[in-house]
Formats: C-alpha cells, sequence, structure tokens
C-alpha cells in the first residue's frame, strides 16, 4: 500500500510544502490570525511583499502533529521555503530584522509564484492556500 | 506545571555549558521566553540551536508549556 494511504494527512502536508514556495503553518488564517505569534509571522511576511500560502492548523490536530513529526519543530507557526523549514516566530522575526528573511524568501527577485490552488492537499484537511 | 526556575535549570542541566534567562511571560505559568547562551550552539544553524533547546522539554513543547519563546547566542 502507499504511504498516502497510511498517513494521507502526512502526504498532504508534504505536497504542500513541495508544491509551495513560501509556505505558512499556523493558527487561524492571515486575515484572522488565531495566535500572536502567528500574528507576527504574518506581519513579518507582509512587510516583505512576499506571496505565501497559508494553512490553519487549528481544524484538525491531527495537521499539527504530523507537521511538527515531519519537521521536527515542535510550535506553529512553522514557515517553510522551498520546502525547507526557515523557522517558526522567533526565527522569522529576528531574520526579518536582520533582512534575512528578505534574502532568504528571494523578496523581490522570484515573482515566480504559480498559486496552484491547495496543490496536493484538499478535502480531507481543508488545508488552504490564501496568497 | 513548571515555572521559570525550572526551565532554566533543565536547560542548563541539559545544555552543556549553557547559561539561561527564563522569565514568564504572561505570568501565567505557560508562555515563556528564554535567552540560551552555550558553546554547543557552534556551528548549528539557528533551528538547529532552537532544536536542541526544545529538545530539552520533549513533548511538553505546545502542552504544559504552550510556548517557549527563544533566543539563542552561540560562545
Amino acid at each position: 500500500m502507499s504511504q498516502q494511504q497510511e498517513n494521507p494527512v502526512r502526504e498532504a502536508i508534504s505536497s504542500a510544502i513541495a508544491n509551495n514556495e513560501v509556505i505558512l503553518f499556523m493558527k487561524g488564517t492571515p486575515e484572522a490570525p488565531a495566535c500572536g505569534f502567528s500574528a507576527r509571522t504574518v506581519g513579518a511576511l507582509q512587510s516583505l511583499g512576499v506571496p505565501f500560502a497559508a494553512v490553519d492548523v487549528l481544524p484538525d490536530p491531527r495537521i499539527r502533529q504530523e507537521l511538527s513529526a515531519l519537521s521536527r519543530w515542535p510550535t506553529i507557526p512553522q514557515l517553510f521555503a522551498r520546502g525547507e523549514l526557515i523557522g517558526g516566530c522567533d526565527i522569522v522575526t529576528e531574520m526579518c530584522e536582520t533582512g534575512e528573511l528578505a534574502e532568504v524568501l528571494g523578496a523581490g527577485a522570484s515573482a515566480e509564484s504559480p498559486a496552484s490552488p491547495a496543490a496536493a492537499a484538499g478535502a480531507p484537511l481543508q488545508i488552504e492556500n490564501r496568497l | 506545571m513548571p515555572d521559570a526556575a525550572d526551565i532554566k535549570l533543565r536547560i542548563e542541566a541539559a545544555i552543556p555549558g549553557a547559561r539561561a534567562e527564563v522569565e514568564d511571560w504572561t505570568g501565567g505559568g505557560d508562555h515563556f521566553r528564554a535567552t540560551v547562551t552555550a558553546p554547543a550552539f557552534a556551528g548549528l544553524s539557528r533551528i538547529e540551536q532552537h532544536r536542541l533547546v526544545y529538545g530539552v522539554f520533549g513533548g511538553e513543547i505546545g502542552g504544559p508549556i504552550h510556548a517557549l519563546s527563544l533566543t539563542t547566542i552561540s560562545e
């Protein structure tokens, strides 16, 4: 049996990370963050004007569980760029202040953001793209 | 429920040579902020430095410890 069937949640998370250049797993949505740490991280990204996909982990506890198992990172939010974990709120804030975040996210440079809608994610998870 | 002093001691006990300053961010015993200085951080990325500290608490992060905000300094 394929992994997909064994662990569809983790599989969906992996694809979402792989298919979105910049993706933020957060509590709530960019428009209505449900946690101060998520809000601050969204603020950092918006200050750079970088388009990003966002996934709300709150609707299903499995998202958070599988994400943390996958990323070896215990807390939310988690920011990924080009498939790699950049960090949580502390690291993102720090990198935003030092200018590293703009560099890592290629702010301004790569305007290529194909906004593939909800990639492989989809129905069971309610993983959404919010660009 | 862990308190700031607890968390400080556990970080310092688990990471060789570490010095930690920990405060209870909200006074509620579940949101903490820590600055950790350790020689063990040398050569590690920020992510790896933070993982080292989070690793001290395992499943408690996100559980009884809702948030542990970190600044890590390598020495």
